[in-house]
């Protein structure tokens, strides 16, 4: 699951990560009122307002038809109020939020961590995820703060710092040393780095996260140690040890009919073709995608409804597809194992007479257990449906339907 | 011959009593294999499916001389019967759960190295050795005694090739579901080795899909160790970056881990790489000679 920045920022600071302080605001007028306290708190006129998006690269991006950016320094309460209005209620696209863009519903006015003193400020990088490979958590560090990191991964990697974490005795405190040293940090600022890595991997590790990424990572001009970004994710297995996470979740960040989907436990995930379909299992449901794509259309979703394909998990998954004006035809691809093909054929009759006329072609392919008696109910039920055994048969109909269309 | 499971293995069930345990477990004895006993915590002492039923793994192996365990235990509690089981004695531990928390498999993965033990799943329809003994939740019926190799992350999708090989007249040795968690006991690579090394395989199907780096290790250790032909697959050629698709391990990373990396790699080391699911069972007999 992902959080927010301000939530990400929330989750860092019950574990003691110094992080950028700032207050959500979901009015121009809540935003002014933030920036009042803010300014009191900091004592400095300067604040930063930050677009609250599930997509990374706001600083960057522009609310459409605007120059407006999706990040914007302040200097007095008209400004906060000025720039706020601009953002909210409004669509900011950026890099990762594709042309469509995302609303802005909320922002973070945030202090100005940047200001003068006796040295340079300066930004990191530090990420925690997954080593899959070598099935433990790694720290990965930078000195190339503010920059895509795959980017540097690419272009340097030796500018990458990699710590990885032995999961029987975790983070050791030479290990957040090792870090603090390499990124070439001395004095105060050194030991305030060895604090911050402490308290970042016993924050990941005890909210069950999947990644963290804090880019940047500053060091203040008087040498603290604070995360002015926050990109974090859940894990969704541990979300049920986590009653004080899981409420973070944004159904607004979501694709709606990911949201209705959800809700009737299906596994559902929105994409740009034609075909919808509808699997049982991930990978086939996956290979199902592929076979559309192969046979001359664009998978419209991904779709699993997992082991009870009856006729009310089929009847809802047939009402989400259709409501993506898209779908030109949907194929059902079910291979029955412990599942029976007739008791799916019936499910899928019964789910279309209970929505009435569906106006786009269907493809069911049937296989496994009883897949001929699955076929029999589908060609004598009467409804304009293609029945299919063989996963050959199924793409071939699938061509023949949308050059028909 | 075949791999991890054959007639002789004497396998327990961990969540017996549970209603998935109770199903499949039945399952199973129906397709022969040879269930010893379960184990349920508070419920020791008791008979279930006419097996006797114990309160931990250590009781059920000194009773039974059970090696092989399969375990449907709610995802709260799967990391630690996959511990308990190793500590145990059990030999082929096999892990049915979906949705265990990430972290609580670094912890098991970790417990169970240096052990001599082997870890199937979780997240996975199970390991079957064609008509002598499932330790799964696959339809036995698709399966046909034969000399071709199977190792999948996926459930349906394996019973998908398993059927077409069936229906080209290719039986199967042992197929290995090692699943679709970020944190899996047994590799793809690992499972590759295992069939290459089984004198009674002729071929191997390995399906992969996106997300991780699995199936390009896997692919480099054919190239450089591979004896019999391998038919590739990768599921999610169309699947959009940052997204997960079911699976939990099933999300594109980077540049290395989407389909077109992987079946480029594949390609490079010498498997058969199919496009198309529907052309796995076709291109094992034409790389096999027989088509």
């Amino acid at each position: 699951m992902n959080v927010h920045e301000y939530q990400g920022k929330e989750i860092l600071s019950r574990y003691g990560v110094r992080i950028q302080r700032g207050i959500v605001a979901e009015t121009p007028e809540q935003a002014v009122a933030a920036y009042k306290q803010i300014a009191e708190m900091t004592n400095s006129k300067f604040a930063v307002v930050k677009s609250q998006i599930h997509a990374g690269g706001r600083g960057k991006g522009k609310i459409v038809g605007t120059e407006q950016r999706g990040v914007q320094l302040a200097k007095s309460a008209e400004d906060v109020e000025r720039i706020s209005s601009n953002l909210l209620g409004n669509v900011l696209v950026t890099l990762q939020t594709g042309e469509a863009g995302k609303t802005v519903n909320k922002i973070l006015v945030a202090e100005d961590a940047y200001y003068p003193g006796d040295s340079e400020p300066k930004e990191y990088y530090m990420g925690i995820l997954l080593d899959r490979a070598k099935a433990c958590n790694v720290i990965m560090a930078s000195t190339e703060g503010g920059m895509d990191i795959e980017e540097v991964a690419e272009h340097h990697p030796e500018k990458i710092i990699k710590e990885w974490i032995d999961p029987r005795v975790g983070l050791q405190a030479f290990q957040a040393r090792k870090i603090a040293d390499k990124l070439g940090l001395t004095g105060e600022a050194n030991k305030e780095m060895v604090k911050f890595v402490g308290a970042l991997y016993k924050a990941y590790v005890e909210s069950d996260s999947s990644m963290f990424e804090i880019n940047p990572v500053l060091k203040t001009s008087d040498n603290k140690i604070l995360a002015v970004d926050a990109k974090v994710n859940l894990d969704d297995n541990a979300l049920y040890r986590h009653p004080d996470l899981s409420p973070m979740r944004d159904k607004a960040e979501e694709d709606p009919l990911e949201v209705e989907a959800s809700e009737s436990d299906l596994n559902y995930v929105k994409l740009d073709g034609n075909v919808g379909c509808m699997v049982n299992g991930a990978g086939l449901a996956m290979a199902t995608m592929d076979i559309i794509k192969l046979s001359g259309g664009e998978p419209a979703n991904f779709l699993d409804v997992g082991g009870g394909a009856n006729a009310k998990t089929v009847e809802a998954g047939f009402r989400i597809i259709l409501k993506d004006p898209n779908v030109k035809a949907i194929l059902i691809n079910i291979f029955g194992g412990i599942v029976r093909c007739d008791r799916v054929a019936t499910g899928v009759v019964e789910a279309y007479k209970a929505i009435g006329e569906i106006p786009v072609p269907i493809i069911v392919r049937l296989q496994g257990t009883n897949a001929a008696e699955g076929a029999k109910i589908i060609n004598d039920s009467g409804l304009k449906v293609y029945s299919a055994i063989l996963l050959k048969e199924a793409a071939e109909l699938v061509e023949k339907v949308l050059k028909e269309a | 011959m075949s791999v991890l499971v054959n007639k002789n293995s004497k396998i327990i069930v961990q969540g017996f009593t549970g209603s998935e345990g109770t199903f499949h477990a039945g399952q199973m004895i129906e397709y022969g294999s040879n269930v010893v006993g379960g184990v349920t915590p508070g419920k020791g002492g008791q008979q279930h499916l006419d097996r006797p039923v114990f309160n931990t793994v250590e009781q059920a192996v000194l009773a039974t001389g059970a090696d092989v365990s399969i375990i449907f235990v709610p995802p709260a509690f799967a990391a630690d019967a996959i511990m308990e089981a190793a500590d145990g004695g059990i030999k082929v531990i096999v892990c049915i759960t979906e949705g265990i928390p990430t972290k609580d498999m670094v912890v098991a993965k970790s417990y169970i190295q240096g052990k001599n033990v082997r870890l199937i799943g979780p997240n996975c329809p199970g390991v079957i050795t064609a008509e002598e003994c499932k330790v799964g939740i696959m339809p036995g019926f698709i399966f046909k005694k034969g000399t071709i190799g199977v190792v999948s992350k996926s459930g349906t999708l394996t019973y998908e090739a398993v059927d077409q090989l069936t229906k080209a007249g290719l039986g199967q040795t042992t197929a290995i579901g090692i699943g679709g968690d970020p944190i899996i006991g047994t590799t793809t690579k690992e499972a590759v080795e295992l069939l290459m090394n089984d004198p009674e395989t002729e071929g191997i199907v390995m399906i992969g899909e996106i997300g991780g780096g699995m199936e390009a290790e896997a692919a480099h250790w054919i190239k450089e160790h591979g004896t019999k032909p391998v038919v590739g697959f990768i599921a999610g050629q169309t699947a959009p970056k940052g997204r997960r698709m079911g699976h939990a391990g099933a999300i594109i990373g980077g540049a290395d881990d989407t389909a077109a990396a992987k079946m480029k790699i594949m390609a490079e080391c010498g498997i058969h790489v199919v496009a198309s699911p529907a052309d796995i069972g076709a291109t094992m007999l034409k790389a096999l000679g027989k088509a």
